[in-house]
């Protein structure tokens, strides 16, 4: 078993749901909750060191309960070694807590899985649309947002 | 909408006592090179705020992607940066092939490094030479485009397009080098990209207007870099020596001798050193690569992942009936996700791929290095001259095709 699922197992018993290294990915599953605490651990732990956010994205499991994950890519500069954490979200309460203050640069993910899936960053500074417009109606990558759906192209508001 | 300017003095005298200026520049404006808009407010030329907006080139690939097979996919990673289009190809076949527990031949890994090599090289001339051109110094774009022009001959030969590549194939590439590739490729390498890198380098590096127009202007310390999710040369300009390339070899990296340069300050000056250095360094992999270039197969050796050859397609059934299941459901991927990374121009290219079986993708998304470089613009230039931010941009090399999607 992988050192960094170990450690993660050991520190957030009750956290962490399921762990999986399938095709070489480390993976957790975990609760919603303490999600910035596990963040902030993974990334100041001596031996983890998580120092890059990589990637944050939302997925949708249309038809399963939770639907919603979201899913963080971390590495480490000098362990040199990647976890994936993912955290499902209700559809009736798609809010986990923002991970600004862990790395700064995961702000725009965020807008961008806001904007994408309509998860709900709570505490994010700026949790606004980023790739569609403020009147842009409903959740683009939802899988229930129809592909062919048209919506008036309209430019930003001055 | 727009966003809502907040104004911070830090407590300083504004200059000439006036309100700060709110200006708009872009989407369509010509040193942004691609849509791309920023909400700057000035005090007098100095930058006090910066805001940058995007969008405008979305294009909805991870959408898109969800409704094609798994090969339907690759044309559209041509046009995520569209600059270097084979190293995206190359990225997304990775990341599937990960998720198929395939290996492609050893042919098709060296094939890939040198077309991901050369495509390094076309992009960083791109980039460089765009940037320049914005600093006023067009010749250098000129003499950039020469060589480019030559690779992109190459690359036509390779698969009959010179920009909307689509080479690589799920467990394999689209064809074989042609006859001689190799060693037009070597010509181009050893001729005419040394001596068009060496103009530049003469025309550049010691010239003081460059020098006054980059030196000090952008600058990111390490620690703030890495915070903000950089990578690829702009990382490396800070001073970090984070490269794929080396830290998690894929393909056949680890048998290539090749150096990774850093800058100090991570200023436009030495995001442009670094590439130039990349670019020398990308050649002597490719010289590597082509001298080791084994023979063989390009494609796996699996009816699961390859098409069956013309000749048998017209003579029998089962193979008739075999490409055509493949070319109408797809390839068939088992369950299960993956994240697969490689070392683009820019940076870290990364593609998550969730699969729950059959033709299609689920999920797909990208992670475009653009992304958290454009997020960083405006830690790059705050309290800089509004003439710098052109300068800092083009140095970024923003690319709106990867940052939109």
């Amino acid at each position: 078993m992988s050192i960094v699922l170990d450690k993660l197992r050991a520190q957030f018993p009750s956290d962490v749901v399921s762990t999986h290294s399938d095709f070489g990915d480390d993976t957790a599953l975990v609760r919603r909750e303490r999600i910035v605490e596990i963040l902030a651990f993974l990334r100041d732990d001596p031996d983890l060191r998580f120092d890059f956010a990589m990637d944050l994205t939302g997925v949708d499991y249309l038809g399963e309960d939770p639907r919603f994950e979201v899913v963080y890519h971390l590495y480490s500069l000098e362990k040199k070694h990647r976890v994936r954490i993912k955290v499902r979200l209700h559809e009736e309460d798609p809010v986990i807590d923002t991970a600004v203050s862990v790395w700064p640069g995961i702000n725009w993910y965020e807008r961008e899985a806001w904007d994408m899936y309509g998860i709900v960053f709570r505490g994010h500074p700026n949790l606004k649309r980023i790739l569609m417009y403020e009147a842009f109606e409903g959740h683009a990558l939802r899988k229930d947002y129809p592909k062919a759906r048209r919506q008036p192209t309209i430019g930003p508001e001055e | 909408m727009a966003e809502p300017f907040v104004i911070e003095t830090r407590g300083e005298v504004l200059d000439l006592q006036a309100e700060p200026m709110r200006i708009n520049i872009g989407p369509s404006h010509p040193a942004t090179h691609a849509t791309l808009r920023f909400h700057a407010t000035l005090d007098g030329e100095t930058i006090l705020d910066l805001v940058p907006e995007f969008g405008y080139l979305h294009r909805c690939f991870e959408k898109e992607s969800e409704n094609a097979t798994w090969t339907q996919v690759i044309p559209y990673t041509d046009r995520l940066n569209y600059v270097s289009p084979l190293m995206n190809n190359v990225g997304y076949a990775m990341a599937v092939e990960k998720l198929c527990g395939i290996e492609v031949p050893e042919r098709c890994q060296y094939i890939r490094v040198i077309i991901s090599e050369i495509s390094r090289i076309i992009d960083h001339m791109v980039c460089i030479g765009t940037n320049m051109v914005d600093l006023g110094a067009l010749t250098n774009f000129w003499y950039f485009w020469k060589p480019r022009e030559e690779v992109y001959k190459l690359i036509e030969e390779l698969c009959g397009q010179r920009l909307t590549t689509s080479y690589t194939r799920i467990g394999g590439a689209m064809a074989d080098l042609p006859e001689g590739w190799t060693d037009r490729m070597l010509s181009v390498c050893r001729g005419v990209i040394p001596e068009c890198i060496a103009d530049v380098n003469a025309l550049l590096t010691k010239n003081r207007i460059f020098i006054e127009r980059t030196m000090g202007v952008g600058p990111i310390s390490p620690k703030d870099a890495i915070a903000l999710g950089f990578t690829g040369p702009c990382l490396r300009a800070a001073g970090v020596p984070f490269d794929l390339r080396k830290d998690q070899p894929y393909l056949v990296y680890d048998r290539f001798d090749f150096d990774i340069p850093i800058g100090e300050k991570g200023d436009t000056c030495d995001r442009y050193m670094v590439r130039m250095e990349e670019m020398r360094q990308s050649l002597r992999i490719i010289e590597q690569a082509i001298a080791g270039l084994p023979g063989g197969p390009v494609n796996v050796d699996d009816p699961r992942f390859t098409l069956p050859g013309k000749d048998q397609v017209y003579e029998n059934i089962e193979a008739l009936m075999n490409h055509f299941k493949f070319i109408m459901e797809g390839v068939q991927v088992p369950a299960g996700e993956v994240y697969s990374a490689t070392e683009a121009a820019n940076g870290e290219l990364g593609f998550y791929i969730v699969s729950r079986g059959g033709g299609g993708p689920w999920k797909i998304k990208v992670r475009p290095p653009c992304f958290p470089l454009f997020q960083g613009i405006p830690h790059l230039v705050k309290g800089q001259m509004i003439a710098d931010l052109v300068a800092v941009l083009g140095s970024v090399n923003i690319i709106a095709g990867e940052l939109d999607r």
